[in-house]
């Protein structure tokens, strides 16, 4: 770095290195803020031909995709018209689906490492959960094509359901279901992980002084150690939340990658529809990005995406705050 | 004397956790079932890992050959004629080591810049903020920056240039985008590292007298480098595993699609793929539908990664020094 003849140019060592450290953040800085910058540029002329009917209904957007797309070709007039709720629709319902199975799964599995596993089953547990964080998406896709996906499609979907949304949608296994349950898989380990450093960093003597009073030990660490480790739980959330709407790879291949919207309607079936959330859209159309008009469209859902992004690490800072005096940190 | 009642006798057991845990029949049922539930997610959860693991590995033995290795993607219709994944191989490791080139020594200086530094405290808290929000925003927003970034004139020297048409596929723009994935754990590592190592050991230091950005390089960072290596390690992990970026930004072609004359350059200024695209598209969803091929690189490619994960935990079993 910054170490040269001492004080040429008027300047220590120490504020040399200061200045060009300084300037490498500062490079980065901007770096990101470009990046924001020209993402929402690209994205804004999709957003000001739309408004809000950006995320409303009407019309499906694969056929809006195609309309945008080829819209250039013949030296038209580009279309914008795009109404992207069965994806928004499809990113909400995955999220939330994979975010709510996979707190209740790892509050559990924390609670169950931190305080009543045995030591080999610990010492087992710790590191398989940091493997399992760091499988790449696309093994997890792979798994789920060939053996979720088939398993979902021979055993879970009856004909009888075939049949009753056959003039809708096919049902093939490709579904929500598959795109919810290998989600979970993928972001219960980052929620563990935080989880558990919550959970350990919980004061002993809070616990000791309830089992001194005789409330037993499962009662005790419900009680005490979660709900001192709130902070935690919500800050674990947040990670997963996003990690949850960034996850591209696993969910094109596995949930269908028709710009359906389930319907809640339709009972149980709705879990094996198809869908396509926001991310898995991006990545399936990105060969489209020679089209003007459509590629303000693609930056426009990455725009969506990243504002998503911006909004949850705000909301992950805001928990963190109260954890501080625990000192935990995350 | 006989008036006060005898203390209990020093051999009473004391109400220990265990012996609690241990009666657990007493409990009131909710109790129980909660005690239950967990133990069964818990392992529920290690067995689901376990079985992830072996399937890959079983179904990876099953069709890994070692002449896959040696020989390129080939257009073909059937596993037999597919070729290997060569290029693919070659191609995630050049991504790795180019990320990293870029992420290292950036994600070192930040590091040390929010730990040491840090003045003025608002750029400090922004440095932050920011690092988060980028660990945090999905890969395949930096992979569309990226199309805008290299498809800039003045960066055509980077990739593939048609009738003055920056092309802006390339493993130079690969690489570039990929390094923000993996800069957030470096930072973060290299904070963590410098952070736990305590005060009085930079004060000594100083009281022989040398300069604060002397005792950085000469001092901290050799004590911080287990948190530098675990940091490093980690975001090849992130970076080897991505695929959103290497869709976009390397083209994912089945082999190395060189640009221009000259021989490395023309590799990096060229496309490519990865092994994380081969798996992709040899997927059954993916253009080339060849399971086995997927399987084989997916073994491959999750054999990278434990290893990685392995020499993480060995990075930071030497790194307790400080705690």
């Amino acid at each position: 770095m910054a170490l040269g003849g001492p004080q040429s140019r008027g300047l220590l060592p120490d504020q040399r290195a200061e200045l060009m450290l300084g300037a490498l953040v500062c490079a980065v800085l901007l770096f990101v803020l470009a990046l924001v910058v020209f993402v929402f540029r690209e994205a804004w002329p999709s957003f000001q031909h739309n408004g809000l009917r950006w995320f409303g209904t009407g019309g499906t957007p694969d056929q809006q995709i195609q309309a945008i797309f080829t819209s250039t070709d013949l030296g038209q007039k580009p279309v914008y018209t795009f109404h992207a709720w069965p994806i928004v629709w499809g990113t909400l319902v995955t999220t939330a689906g994979a975010v709510c199975l996979s707190f209740v799964a790892a509050l559990f599995v924390s609670v169950f490492v931190v305080e009543f596993a045995p030591a080999w089953i610990r010492a087992l547990l710790e590191p398989v959960v940091r493997l399992l964080a760091s499988v790449p998406s696309v093994i997890f896709g792979l798994l789920g094509v060939l053996v979720l996906v088939p398993f979902i499609g021979q055993h879970v979907i009856t004909d009888d359901n075939r049949r009753s949304v056959a003039y809708i949608v096919s049902l093939s296994g490709y579904s929500l279901l598959a795109g919810i349950l290998i989600l979970t898989l993928m972001i219960a380990p980052l929620m563990i992980a935080v989880f558990s450093d919550g959970l350990r960093a919980v004061p002993r003597g809070w616990l000791e002084g309830s089992l001194g009073l005789g409330i037993n030990s499962w009662r005790t660490f419900w009680k005490i150690g979660v709900r001192t480790a709130r902070p935690a739980l919500v800050a674990g959330t947040v990670l997963a939340t996003a990690r949850a709407l960034g996850e591209t790879v696993m969910l094109a291949m596995v949930t269908g990658g028709v710009s359906f919207a389930p319907n809640p309607a339709d009972g149980l079936i709705f879990f094996v529809e198809p869908t396509r959330p926001l991310a898995a859209t991006i990545l399936q159309t990105a060969e489209q990005l020679t089209s003007a008009p459509m590629r303000h469209t693609i930056f426009a859902m990455a725009a969506v995406l990243l504002f998503s992004a911006a909004m949850l690490s705000l909301a992950g800072w805001a928990a963190k705050q109260p954890m501080k005096k625990y000192g935990v940190r995350t | 004397m006989s008036a006060v009642a005898p203390p209990p006798p020093a051999s009473a057991p004391t109400p220990a956790r265990r012996s609690a845990r241990d009666s657990s029949a007493s409990w009131r049922w909710s109790d129980r079932l909660g005690l239950a539930f967990a133990w069964l997610l818990g392992l529920a959860f290690l067995a689901v890992t376990v079985a992830i693991v072996l399937y890959m590995m079983v179904q990876g033995i099953r069709y890994v050959r070692p002449e896959l290795f040696v020989t390129p993607p080939a257009q073909g219709v059937s596993e037999a004629d597919s070729g290997g994944f060569l290029d693919p191989l070659l191609g995630t490791v050049i991504v790795a080591a180019m990320a990293m080139a870029i992420a290292f020594p950036l994600g070192l200086a930040i590091g040390v810049w929010l730990s040491e530094f840090g003045n003025p405290g608002w750029l400090a808290r922004l440095t932050e903020s920011t690092i988060e929000m980028l660990a945090g925003s999905p890969s395949i927003v930096f992979a569309l920056f990226g199309t805008l970034l290299f498809e800039q004139g003045a960066l055509g020297f980077l990739s593939r240039t048609n009738d003055g048409v920056v092309y802006g596929r390339s493993f130079f723009a690969a690489a570039t985008m990929l390094s923000l994935i993996a800069l957030p754990l470096m930072v973060a590592n290299v904070r963590e590292g410098l952070q736990a190592i305590p005060a009085h050991v930079r004060e000594a230091s100083y009281a022989v007298g040398k300069t604060r950005i002397a005792t950085v390089r000469r001092v901290l960072l050799p004590a911080a480098r287990p948190s530098v290596v675990t940091g490093a390690m980690l975001g090849v992990g992130r970076v080897i595993g991505d695929t959103a970026i290497i869709v976009v930004l390397l083209g994912a072609t089945l082999r190395f699609n060189g640009a221009g004359g000259v021989p490395l350059l023309s590799t990096l200024k060229g496309t490519g793929s990865t092994l994380t695209t081969f798996v992709y598209q040899n997927a059954p969803t993916g253009e080339i539908n060849q399971p086995e091929k997927a399987f084989a690189a997916g073994f491959v490619l999750l054999s990278m990664v434990l290893a990685l994960n392995f020499a993480v935990d060995v990075a930071a079993r030497r790194g307790r020094r400080w705690r």
